[in-house]
């Protein structure tokens, strides 16, 4: 065939690419770890530290050493998936992290899949009508959507919904103390009670997840929403799509198989950015829901400058976004024939 | 076969309601080929897609009729319509390339056109996309069956459009300037297969174009439009030799062809008498072995291999080519935007090739050496007023400033033909024939010794074109300027130019005096470009003579 | 000749023509105007409008619902929520004005320069870009004012940092599809050198995309400033400031005290909203094709 060999070597080429961004990752990571204005061993021995326990850390973190072999020691620990003791828990920052962070994935997901699944359709259907009152809604929605502090949304619908209509549970972390957690599988509460089929629990988890869920999808769609809808107006107003229709090609097939597909390339481009948004937002919902996450991990280090957690939720969520965006990169090549023939 | 009568159009705009077609009545006969020819405006194209009711948003038909086997395709309900879209009649576009699926096999989107009007059913679609690709000689369909547009050539997507139209065997074709953005050669390949196409399958046709002389070659009646109404029809050839209306007559005069002078472009009352221009017998300019090589995807590629030629004091030369040929890269690296990869560019002795195009600017040679741009819109700076675009080169590079400055300046436009008015007015508030004045009196504000004109009517309508061309005769003159002239367009060359350099591929393949390289080609390629050059009925001669007078 | 002249001054309001349409068509952009104007009042007056000592508690008089006298309530130590929420315009707004107009000289610069010259330059800059963008940017903002230090100049340094990446691409684009511009051509063979041409010519052409991008920017800057406060980093209490007033009336929002959080959440709200409708507004009247 033509046209495979190229789109392999496009996406094995994608795929060396994210190498050099991860290096970045890490030495940023590096950077905000050790070259503080300041001394670093004063900030990871905590606030209340000692003279002692200071140097103590100084030399049990090798502070002493000169800074290129500090940093190779630091690769070295990243590659042994060592990120520190938190000083708050006193375990390993990548134990914590590694406990938490389906929670917080799984509330990011659905977040972003509720957002796909309203805005899509929403900027779709706003294109093809113009004018009309799904227009309107959509510029509403658009508008209003990114201006919302998804911290302040979150607690507006608490008031709303919890403390005036009682209609949604306490906003205190994954699960009401009635239920026991579901046996740990993927550690996604969702899954892991469909999978034992313990469907009183999976309602519990599910009725909990709805708020933060919601939160976070209204600030995530606004994005996703406006893209839909100028990639399809502009996939609408391209010249082939008055060949289909001269062709007398139904409206159905000039909607979905020409324009859409068409518009779901920007659509898909845009998702890293959405991503960036989801994730950023995620630590604050998880603050104002007690969600037991990664993001409110970091913010109750960060309360006691807890630094090495910090910098670990840091670099976690940065090798996540990373490994997300290459996902996208890849749904692209898969969707978009031109990849690997034409330069960028 | 169809009938059209006292159709508008109109589009709700910002303004109010504009009517872009107004009244217009024409009959379609069984076989004919008709051609709509109009300026930028005309609604000529308006015209077809109302038709064919694709109008964009904003646009409604508000009078008339347009009865195809006695259907009324303006009261025609919308699923009628779409039986009729692409089965009874179909269209082909201009830019082929865009008017694809980028993103679908070109296969499918055949495949969707036949399954839709049920001329083939899941089994044999495959089948029958590949007959369609061969009706429209497309060698090796079963591959190409399996090509996304942007592997294929222009050319090619233009077949591949003529085979979602032709699929389901529809009655009528209706062309919109299906060549515009094609080279000359592709065009005249494309517009052979079209024609082959409708005369065998006994089909009918409208071919709506801006070219006359396109129009009078391939059509049996032509129809000419200006601004939404219809002046004049009649078959060619009487067009040609009696047309009856003012805007006709000037739209024939303008349309270059064999056997004319330039003066004849323009309407007889503004044909003023040439001014006399000397040409020296030594070079000003010499070009020796020049190469530019960019670096590729897929490694170097050559633009340029190695090309020598002499340009004389006073001279006009035309550079023609079709589009990857090089001419282009050659203007560029002459004018010292561009630095060559090897060869000498000599300017009067001085290698200026050898100077790097970086520190050109301050060249003393940079008054020498100027250009005038293709696109006159992309030329002119946005933020600048007429009269700023032409101070800049007066302001950098000559030593007039405050009162002598403006005079200099009002001095130009005068010398261009541009209304002292319009100096404060931004680009967008010019016509195209005035950005071009503009660009003009940009380029000459310096008197250049050499002045290199890329394409500098190529976004004209035929009208301007003759206008100003006639406007850069008279300048070269009355400056005694020395003219590179690059175009693709060998009969605006043959009126221009005194001596030719053809180029293809990077390489020169015939050069000498324009009179010997158009009557008597030695280069096959050469003369493939003119056979390839639409020939428009000649005028009669009496008409001749009355216009020279 | 063939040129037709048009009498000037039809022509040469075209521009504000095209201002005055977009206005009237679109009164939401008017709106915009007044509500950008009412916040800078807010900011430049905000000290001497505020009814009370936006710092000074009044521990009998706590948790006050809104009344005539406190049109805000009170909060927990009875402060006036109202003389807090106008006093804390003038903070947010200059946090992310700092930060915003940082980013834009900086990205400016670089982005023009990789647009212009392109190579190594440009091969450079893109990779430090890359990898700033490779962090969730919020999320990158926290772990640099953790590692600089809890203050507000580090917030607006933050932001600054997470927003630059917006304006070197954006300028980098904008200039590199009009470096080879019939009319940047012609200014070199006019006589510019080069950085002429780039500051002349093609920037100041670049300008108005700009100007869109620093208005919605703006929005975001103050959210992402907010969000920061609100997880206790940057401002601190008991300074006045959107994001940390919102964090303290979450506390009381299950018990019912909702005035607390809800009237700094929707002052932040409303401006943010107007600068991304002034954004939107002004998209329309730089480019009505890109109108969404």
């Amino acid at each position: 065939m033509l046209s495979t060999r190229p789109r392999l070597r496009a996406t094995l080429l994608r795929i060396l690419q994210a190498f050099p961004v991860v290096v970045g990752v890490v030495v940023i990571s590096f950077v905000l770890t050790r070259a503080l204005p300041g001394d670093p061993a004063v900030y990871f021995a905590g606030a209340s530290a000692d003279q002692e326990s200071i140097e103590q850390v100084r030399v049990a973190m090798g502070l002493d050493k000169p800074i290129l072999q500090q940093f190779v020691i630091y690769i070295g620990d990243l590659l042994q998936g060592d990120l520190g003791q938190s000083l708050s828990t006193g375990r390993p920052v990548a134990v914590d992290l590694a406990n938490r962070l389906p929670a917080s994935l799984e509330l990011t997901l659905t977040a972003l899949l509720l957002a796909i699944v309203i805005a899509v359709p929403l900027g779709v259907l706003a294109a093809t009508r113009p004018g009309s009152w799904v227009d309107h809604l959509c510029r509403v929605v658009v508008t209003a959507g990114v201006s919302l502090p998804t911290f302040f949304t979150g607690i507006l619908l608490i008031y709303i919904l919890y403390y005036l209509l009682g209609v949604a549970p306490s906003p205190l972390g994954r699960l009401d103390f009635i239920y026991l957690s579901p046996e740990h599988i993927t550690g996604f509460y969702l899954i892991d009670a469909a999978l034992v089929g313990d469907w009183e629990t999976w309602w519990g988890a599910a009725k909990q997840l709805m708020l933060p869920a919601v939160t976070m999808a209204l600030f995530t769609l606004a994005p996703i929403a406006r893209m839909t809808r100028a990639a399809m107006l502009s996939a609408l107003s391209a010249d082939f799509i008055r060949t289909a229709k001269a062709a007398g090609l139904s409206n159905r097939k000039v909607l979905y198989s020409y324009a859409f597909r068409n518009a779901l390339l920007p659509v898909v481009t845009t998702l890293g950015m959405v991503f960036s948004f989801a994730l950023g937002a995620n630590v604050l919902v998880e603050k104002v829901f007690a969600w037991p996450g990664i993001g409110s991990y970091a913010v109750e280090a960060l309360v006691v400058s807890d630094y090495a957690a910090v910098q670990g939720f840091v670099l976690t969520m940065a090798l996540l976004f990373v490994a997300l965006n290459l996902c996208i990169d890849l749904l692209y090549t898969a969707i978009d024939p031109r990849i690997g023939f034409l330069s960028q | 076969m169809l009938s059209v009568q006292n159709l508008a159009v109109s589009f709700q705009t910002r303004r109010g309601e504009v009517e872009a077609v107004r009244g217009v009545s024409f009959e379609l006969e069984k076989g004919e080929i008709l051609g709509i020819v109009g300026e930028s405006g005309s609604g000529k194209s308006v015209t077809s897609y109302a038709l064919m009711r694709i109008l964009d948003a904003g646009g409604t038909i508000k009078r008339g009729s347009a009865i195809y086997s006695g259907i009324d395709l303006r009261r025609a309900s919308e699923s009628d319509m779409r039986d009729i879209r692409g089965r009874e009649i179909s269209m082909i576009f201009q830019n082929p390339r865009s008017a694809l699926n980028p993103i679908r096999k070109v296969g499918h989107q055949i495949e969707d056109v036949l399954r839709q009007h049920a001329s083939a059913t899941r089994g044999d679609a495959r089948g029958k996309a590949i007959e369609a690709l061969e009706a429209v000689r497309i060698k090796d369909a079963v591959t190409r069956y399996d090509a996304y547009p942007f592997e294929l050539s222009g050319g090619m997507c233009q077949r591949i459009v003529c085979a979602i139209a032709l699929a389901c065997n529809p009655r009528i074709l209706i062309a919109d300037e299906p060549t515009t953005g094609l080279d000359i050669t592709t065009q005249k390949a494309v517009m052979d297969l079209v024609r082959d196409l409708i005369r065998a399958r006994g089909m009918s046709s409208i071919l709506i174009t801006h070219d006359l002389g396109l129009a009078a070659q391939y059509c049996d009646r032509i129809v000419v439009m200006k601004d939404g109404e219809i002046v004049e029809q009649g078959d060619p050839a009487s067009l040609f030799s009696t047309p009856q209306h003012v805007y006709s007559r000037k739209l024939v005069d303008a349309t270059p062809r064999a056997g004319e002078t330039i003066r004849n472009l323009l309407p007889p009352e503004d044909r003023s008498p040439m001014l006399p221009y000397a040409i020296e017998d030594r070079p000003l300019l010499k070009v020796r072995n020049l190469r530019k090589t960019y670096e590729g995807k897929s490694g170097p590629v050559e633009a340029v291999k190695g090309i020598s030629f002499d340009i004389k004091h006073g001279q006009s030369v035309g550079l023609v080519g079709e589009s990857g040929c090089g001419k282009s890269t050659t203007s560029e690296i002459l004018v010292r935007l561009l630095d060559p990869t090897d060869g000498e560019v000599i300017f009067e002795g001085e290698d200026i090739g050898a100077i790097p195009a970086k520190g050109f600017a301050r060249n003393p040679r940079r008054a020498d050496i100027q250009m005038v741009f293709q696109d006159a819109t992309d030329s002119l700076n946005p933020r600048h007023t007429s009269r700023q675009t032409i101070a800049e080169p007066l302001k950098r590079l000559s030593l007039l400033r405050g009162n002598k400055l403006s005079v200099r300046i009002e001095e130009l436009a005068v010398l261009v033909g541009l209304p002292l008015p319009l100096l404060d007015r931004f680009p967008h508030q010019l016509s195209g024939g005035q950005k071009a004045r503009v660009g003009i009196a940009r380029a000459i504000a310096l008197e250049p010794k050499f002045l290199i004109l890329d394409e500098p009517t190529a976004a004209l309508d035929v009208s301007i074109q003759a206008v100003v061309l006639n406007l850069l005769v008279d300048l070269r003159a009355k400056l005694g300027m020395t003219y590179l002239f690059v175009s693709h367009d060998l009969h605006v060359l043959r009126l221009l130019c005194d001596h030719v350099i053809v180029m293809k591929d990077g390489e020169v393949v015939e050069q000498g005096p324009s009179a010997n390289v158009m009557t008597a080609p030695q280069d096959p390629y050469t003369q493939a470009l003119l056979d390839a050059a639409p020939a428009p009925p000649e005028r009669r001669q009496d008409l001749l003579l009355a216009g020279v007078s | 000749m063939t040129d037709t002249a048009i009498s000037p001054d039809v022509k040469q309001q075209g521009r504000f023509d095209h201002i005055f349409y977009v206005l009237r068509s679109n009164p939401v952009t008017l709106i915009a105007f007044v509500m950008l104007g009412l916040i800078l009042f807010c900011a430049i007056f905000g000290p001497t409008l505020a009814p009370y000592d936006p710092l000074l508690t009044n521990a009998p008089n706590a948790l006050q619902p809104p009344s005539l006298e406190h049109w805000f309530g009170t909060d927990n130590v009875g402060r006036d929520v109202f003389s807090r929420v106008i006093v804390a315009t003038r903070l947010d707004l200059t946090i992310s004005v700092a930060a915003v107009a940082i980013s834009f000289v900086v990205g400016s610069i670089l982005g023009s320069a990789a647009g212009y010259w392109g190579g190594w330059l440009d091969i450079v800059l893109n990779r430090i870009l890359d990898t700033i963008m490779a962090f969730p940017l919020f999320v990158l903002a926290m772990g640099i004012v953790a590692a600089l230090g809890n203050t507000v100049e580090n917030i607006i340094y933050a932001t600054a940092i997470i927003n630059m990446p917006f304006y070197a691409r954006l300028v980098r684009a904008e200039v590199n599809i009009r470096r080879d511009a019939g009319y940047a051509r012609a200014a070199k063979l006019a006589g510019n050198s080069d950085l002429r041409v780039l500051a002349m010519h093609i920037f100041p052409n670049a300008l108005p995309p700009m100007m869109v991008q620093v208005s919605l920017n703006l929005g975001w800057a103050i959210l992402n400033a907010a969000g920061l406060s609100f997880i206790g980093l940057g401002v601190r209490p008991p300074t006045p400031e959107w994001g940390i007033m919102v964090a303290e009336g979450a506390n009381f929002i299950v018990s019912g005290e909702w005035w607390l959080a809800v009237f700094p959440g929707l002052w932040l709200m409303m401006a943010v909203f107007t600068f991304n409708l002034l954004g939107d507004g002004l998209r329309d009247m730089v480019d009505p094709r890109k109108r969404t």
